[in-house]
């Protein structure tokens, strides 16, 4: 089997928070602790979970838009994360993103022409003038925009439009692998559609990578190969698209499943409702993070932290239950379609 | 039959801009029955929420201009001073919003916040006010509400925070509860809990509820009849089972189209998502025909010269196209 492409390993972010009377460091946010995963060419893995769990830190992280605390990044097979700058330079071209807001992402003082040829022009992808307006012109086609719009300045395009131009952007650097961070969140239904389309038939057409990052499952799950769920900066569990909405093996995920509203009326459902707000990063509950909100929390839960194991092939999850007997563990069958009630 | 709760005709809300008048909202209908849970959807800018402002009454005027009738128990808003419209607000009608941060008064703690509206509207005194404030909290499900009663809106998650606009919201005991996207701010596992404390107040409490939203997952939860905007125009209404089953407007058509659905990698239902191609038009150009014709697919040159009239095409299921079908289409 060949190497993913992306490797992160037991990657940590804690962002120190500076307070009292000199400044000094009084806390940290423990935003990402801890996360292992890998993407091959041509997948798709979803990071999933709820606000503030730490999904974009692990985006920015693997981009080197800030140091980490600790663990690796490794791109394929060469380490990146502790490399020079000048060195990593090559390889930042293979790695691009592509966040919520367009409005924000995009130069205002710069036409398309200029957004999309800076990237080639910096990674010197092509030769010579006509070379780059020749590229110009097919990443307008590639996101379906008339090539003639090049001329037009971000303000003028609506927002589907603009997150076209986004994309189009992170391609022009010929990108093994694209991070998108809530990429279609900010847009309107039926924008959204187009989008979500337009990601995947490129990531088809180009074999890209693809770390997609989102809190919106139901779009996860039409998008996805692969799902990894975070919780409080950890990943509870991972597992391939199917299994992880047939049989979640995560109280958490469980939880998460069943809170979505389905657009099917009077449709029958297990609800599970979580009791309480999630706990904040600075200061996670010992044992396993979930267990103030767990409705299957036991004494171990309080006191010691589960790790990721293996379910079933290729499904993982951290909790305390499948060291149980099949009997006593709530998480051991198959209760997706109850959850989300799959007709 | 008896007269509905509130009975909303043609309403019309522009907005005068330097580069033409925004017809926001174009004349629209429709009733809201006592108890009853009524839906507005539609996507970004359609008017869902200049529809609530306007049947409340805060429309900035101008450059806003509100025309039609609201008529609330029989009475028009329209036509009632501001004096007696305040009396009403928050009182008979209240209304939540999707920022709760926003809307609550950063300096005031809870039981201020929630007491105010008892204080002004009922004459309870300030100690009456905070115990039934704290029978608030309780009844929203905020623990501890003895202590929280008196935090500060910042010191609150955002889930407590909407849970406390919805305190403030029922305090009066409304019989109408204007809901502005609820729960688009919150966390998925957040709005669970909202929506479930919204389903159980109504129980309770019995108020009617206009839910405004752009999610058709929470459409399909809680409302009993849907109302599907578009370009500041109804484009269909219908009970919600109906709606889903057998939309009639190519837009709603579209819509459902549109969004993946939980689950459908487990039927083997995963399909390529429908796309409506093209953009929403500009309210600022007055549009002849058909709101939807430029990005409909069935749109003929009958719907770019006329505008269709709402017609019933099932037993209360009303659409506004020249082709919907008059029979159920098989799905
Ligand atoms: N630069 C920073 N300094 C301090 N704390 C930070 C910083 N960036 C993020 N955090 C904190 O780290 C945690 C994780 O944040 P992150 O943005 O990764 O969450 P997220 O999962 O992307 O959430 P969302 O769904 O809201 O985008 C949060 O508690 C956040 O407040
Ligand atoms: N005070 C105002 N002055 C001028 N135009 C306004 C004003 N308020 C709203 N509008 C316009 O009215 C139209 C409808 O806006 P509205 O806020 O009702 O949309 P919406 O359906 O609630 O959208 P969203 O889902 O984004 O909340 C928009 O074109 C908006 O720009
Ligand atoms: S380890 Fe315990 S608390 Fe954590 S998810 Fe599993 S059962 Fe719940
Ligand atoms: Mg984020
Ligand atoms: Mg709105």
């Amino acid at each position: 089997m060949s190497r993913p492409v992306l490797e992160v390993m037991d990657l940590k972010k804690h962002f120190p928070i500076h307070g009292g009377f000199f400044g000094g460091v009084t806390a940290k946010v423990y935003a990402v602790d801890g996360i292992s995963f890998s993407i091959d060419k041509g997948e798709t893995l979803s990071l999933v979970g709820e606000s503030g769990c730490g999904k974009s830190t692990v985006g920015k992280a693997i981009l080197r838009l800030f140091g980490l605390t600790d663990g690796q990044v490794v791109l394929d097979g060469t380490r990146i994360d502790d490399m020079p700058a000048g060195t990593l330079r090559p390889l930042r071209r293979r790695i691009q993103v592509v966040f919520q807001d367009p409005y924000s992402s995009l130069n205002p003082r710069m036409r398309v022409r200029d957004i999309l040829a800076e990237p080639i022009r910096n990674f010197g992808l092509a030769k010579n003038k006509a070379e780059l307006e020749e590229r110009v012109a097919l990443l307008m086609d590639k996101v379906r925009l008339p090539r003639d719009a090049v001329g037009r300045w971000p303000h003028e395009f609506s927002g589907g439009q603009r997150q076209r131009i986004g994309i189009a952007r992170a391609l022009a650097a010929e990108p093994d692998i694209i991070i998108c961070d809530e990429a279609v969140s900010a847009l309107d239904v039926s924008v959204k559609a187009q989008i979500v389309n337009l990601l995947q038939d490129l990531q088809k057409e180009l074999g890209l990578a693809m770390l997609f990052i989102s809190h919106d499952l139901a779009i996860v799950e039409h998008m996805t190969h692969r799902v990894a769920v975070m919780y409080l900066g950890k990943i509870v569990e991972v597992a391939t698209k199917r299994d992880l909405f047939s049989a979640p093996k995560h109280p958490y995920t469980e939880a998460l499943l069943s809170a979505v509203p389905v657009p099917m009326p009077g449709a029958a459902r297990e609800r599970i409702i979580l009791k309480g707000d999630v706990p904040s990063p600075i200061n996670p509950p010992k044992g396993c993070r979930f267990h103030t909100r767990c409705g299957y929390a036991f004494d171990r839960c309080r006191v010691d932290e589960p790790v990721l194991k293996i379910t079933d092939a290729g499904h993982w999850a951290a909790c305390h239950l499948h060291d149980r007997p099949a009997a006593e563990n709530p998480m051991a069958g198959a209760k997706g379609a109850d959850l989300i009630a799959a007709h | 039959m008896s007269e509905p709760l509130l009975q909303v005709e043609q309403l019309q809300t522009h907005f005068w801009t330097p580069d033409g008048i925004n017809r926001a909202v174009d004349g629209i209908s429709f009733h809201v029955g006592a108890g009853e849970t009524v839906a507005i959807v539609g996507e970004s800018g359609c008017g869902k929420s200049v529809t609530a402002m306007s049947m409340l009454r805060l429309i900035p005027e101008p450059p806003g201009k509100i025309a039609g009738s609201i008529k609330f128990q029989g009475k028009d808003l329209l036509k009632l001073s501001e004096k007696e419209m305040r009396a009403i607000r928050g009182n008979e009608i209240s209304m939540i919003f999707q920022e709760p941060m926003t809307s609550l008064n950063p300096v005031l703690n809870v039981a201020r916040q929630i007491g105010e509206t008892l204080r002004l509207h009922q004459g309870l005194s300030a100690r009456q006010a905070e115990d039934k404030a704290i029978e608030m909290l309780t009844l929203v499900g905020i623990p501890e509400p003895a202590r929280r009663v008196r935090e500060y809106p910042h010191q609150l998650s955002g889930g407590m925070r909407q849970r406390v606009m919805i305190a403030i919201a029922l305090a009066c005991n409304p019989k109408l509860l204007i809901a502005d996207e609820p729960t688009t701010a919150l966390d998925v596992t957040i709005q669970a809990q909202i929506l479930d404390l919204m389903r159980d107040l109504k129980h309770r409490v019995g108020a009617a509820i206009v839910l405004i939203t752009h999610d058709l997952g929470v459409v399909a939860e809680v409302a009993e009849r849907v109302i599907v905007m578009y370009a500041g125009k109804k484009v269909e209404e219908a009970q919600v089972g109906a709606l889903f089953r057998t939309p009639r407007h190519p837009y709603t058509q579209g819509l459902l189209g549109s969004v993946p659905k939980l689950g459908s990698s487990l039927t083997g239902t995963e399909t390529r998502l429908a796309e409506i191609p093209g953009l929403v038009p500009s309210l600022k150009r007055k549009i002849d025909g058909c709101v939807f014709a430029s990005r409909c697919a069935y749109a003929t040159d009958l719907c770019r010269k006329l505008a269709p009239a709402l017609e019933e095409k099932a037993p209360g299921h009303v659409a506004a196209c020249h082709y919907a079908m008059k029979e159920a289409i098989a799905a």
